[in-house]
């Protein structure tokens, strides 16, 4: 479904992805994992059109969207959760729903049911809002914002960030749910035990290179994630 | 309270200011301070709200708002001065080069596209940049444009550095309107009514430029817009083009103040472009951060009282009589400005998001804060014990 070639991008001066390639399989969940500064998060922002890559190719859907800008990446149906959830926090969370829309011009009011069903909290808190949500609930909020464009591929920077544990878990399990009704998952994490236990497929970042990549289940196993990244 | 109900008693609250505007246009002669606040204020209320709707709304902290009223301004005075007129008015340059006129209400929309113009070409550019940076910019192009029309090489279409005057006043369109032959024996000729009409109308234009403004910000695009004011990189990444919305939200705001810039022409019935200069825009700055930022009612409120105080209600003391106090020796040029600055700093200690904040009149919010009046009262008189102790003696200050 997503296919990365070769792709190099400069951040800042400094080259933070060195040429990777990896593909995201339609209905799978898959996982970048990494250190800090592994060039995760810039990959994401590539995809997503927010920067532009020095080389390399990024296709969806057998189709070439590289420089593409970030409203018509959208509109192809690839939506991006951004790191530290940034909900509107001077709008509300129905309108933080709507926005996330902004590019459909048809009715909302069944996704926003959709959403309500999978986030029960936030139709109670559907008036208020979203920088008077705690951390989970504004998680949620970016979850259930991402998902308004009708996604296919739904691309999530660091979700359990500053998350309590047992919220950690609810969001994975949310994730689980959204890759059930059809939605394909590309996810990237520090949280490695976590994300590796949910993905169909893992991959491991290092200074702007993968390293390392299989099932999630192997790369439990694998003695050099076991040591670097879950600590054991 | 349900939306109808609050719907119904916000359209009763308007009936009912307008029927006090009535009486008072009955009770009180024309030349009364009143009618000038009203009129300046609903003109100043429309130009703070296209300000907001760029500041407060969208995030971009622009300051061109003078310019753009310049050229609403002068585009309205040039393309109405009536031909007869030209001669006198344009005397240094041979009755100007343009010989038509347009109707009023063309004039104002015209005065709104040139504003609307200028601002996409001033955008381009401008409109990269962000926060402060924005704001000297664009105060550099409402300096630039205010030159421009000073320009003597453009005096055949400008008048130079010289006035403009004797286009359609609000006061000459009123009655005008009262001579025409359908109007003529008709109630309208009483004094009185003719007041109040040449008061109603720049309400009116407003008040209609207003709501255009608030539908904008509840339609998709003022969600848009306050989604780029909230974090611009997640507005980005759900899909919302920056560049446009920028450029929409400036031009709309330009827009508007270019017809705010027409009416303050018709309100003065002369222009001259060394009037509008970074102060004005300051003096709108002061409205919109007094009333609150991003409230539409707030501006509006902001702009009546502000004009009220510096117009009305503190005139007295620059004249040496202030509520039957007769100090000449204090009262004199300038010291209203003193006790103005003193009650804008009172008025930001106090509220510090502004009188309304970032939220809309509403009635049932009216009624709580007279409820809650005792609360604040108590709060203030320990806010004044406190002053001047060190942090660590403050006892009980929340």
């Amino acid at each position: 479904m997503l296919k990365i070639e070769n792709l190099k991008v400069n951040y800042g001066g400094i080259e933070a992805v060195k040429g990777i390639s990896f593909e995201v399989d339609e209905g799978s969940i898959v996982t970048l994992i990494g250190a800090n500064g592994a060039g995760k998060s810039t990959t994401l922002r590539t995809i997503a059109g927010l920067v532009k890559p020095a080389s390399g190719t990024v296709s969806f859907m057998d189709e070439d969207i590289t420089n593409k800008k970030a409203n018509e990446i959208v509109a192809k149906g690839i939506t991006l959760v951004p790191e530290g959830r940034r909900v509107f926090p001077d709008l509300t969370v129905i309108e933080n729903l709507r926005v996330g829309a902004y590019l459909r011009k048809d009715d909302l009011t069944e996704d926003i049911k959709w959403v309500y069903s999978l986030f029960p909290r936030l139709e109670e808190r559907s008036w208020q809002a979203a920088g008077t949500l705690s951390g989970g609930e504004q998680q949620m909020l970016a979850v259930g914002r991402a998902l308004m464009s009708r996604p296919k591929l739904m691309m999530m920077d660091e979700p359990s960030l500053g998350l309590a544990p047992l919220v950690v878990k609810g969001i994975f399990d949310i994730i689980k749910e959204i890759n059930k009704q059809g939605v394909t998952i590309l996810l990237i994490e520090q949280n490695a035990n976590m994300a590796l236990h949910t993905a169909d497929m893992g991959y491991v970042l290092e200074t702007g290179r993968i390293t390392l990549s299989g099932p999630g289940k192997e790369l439990l196993k694998d003695e050099a994630v076991k040591k670097a990244y879950l600590g054991k | 309270m349900n939306k109808k109900k609050k719907n119904l008693i916000n359209v009763a609250v308007l009936i009912a200011l307008l029927a006090i505007v009535l009486i008072f246009s009955y009770f009180l002669p024309s030349s009364s301070m009143l009618f000038v606040v009203l009129k300046k204020g609903a003109i100043y209320s429309l130009i703070a709200v296209s300000m907001n709707l760029l500041n407060g709304f969208t995030g971009l902290f622009s300051l061109g708002q003078a310019g753009f009223m310049l050229i609403g301004a002068y585009t309205y005075a040039i393309f109405t001065i009536p031909l007869a007129a030209r001669e006198q008015v344009y005397q240094y340059f041979n009755g100007g080069i343009i010989h038509f006129t347009v109707p009023v209400i063309v004039a104002l929309i015209l005065a709104g596209l040139a504003a609307a113009i200028f601002a996409f070409l001033i955008g381009l550019p401008v409109l990269r940049l962000k926060s402060d940076y924005l704001a000297i910019a664009t105060l550099g192009f409402a300096e630039i444009i205010r030159a421009i029309f000073q320009w003597n090489a453009l005096g055949p279409v400008t008048n130079g550095s010289n006035m403009l005057k004797m286009f359609p006043s609000f006061d000459s369109i009123i009655k005008d309107l009262n001579k025409a032959p359908f109007f003529e024996n008709l109630f309208i000729s009483s004094p009185w009514i003719e007041n109040f009409l040449i008061t109603m109308l720049p309400i009116l234009l407003s008040g209609i430029c207003i709501a255009v403004i608030v539908m904008l910000i509840n339609s998709s695009y003022g969600r848009a817009f306050k989604a780029i004011r909230d974090d611009e990189i997640a507005a980005e990444a759900m899909g919302i083009n920056l560049a446009r919305h920028k450029m929409i939200s400036f031009c709309t705001s330009a827009f508007f103040a270019g017809i705010g810039g027409a009416m303050l022409a018709m309100f003065q019935a002369t222009i001259q472009a060394s009037a509008f200069k970074s102060g004005m825009t300051y003096e709108i700055l002061l409205i919109v951060v007094l009333g609150g930022i991003g409230s539409i009612t707030g501006s509006c409120i902001g702009s009546f009282l502000f004009i009220a105080a510096s117009e009305w209600w503190l005139r007295g003391l620059d004249s040496g009589k202030f509520l039957g106090i007769d100090a000449p020796g204090i009262f004199r040029n300038g010291f209203r400005l003193v006790v103005f600055s003193v009650i804008i700093m009172c008025v930001v200690l106090f509220w510090r998001k502004g009188i309304m904040g970032d939220k809309e009149f509403d009635i049932e919010r009216i009624i709580q804060w007279f409820k809650n009046v005792p609360v604040r009262f108590r709060k203030m008189i320990k806010w004044f014990k406190n002053f001047g102790k060190k942090k660590g003696e403050v006892s009980g200050n929340e």
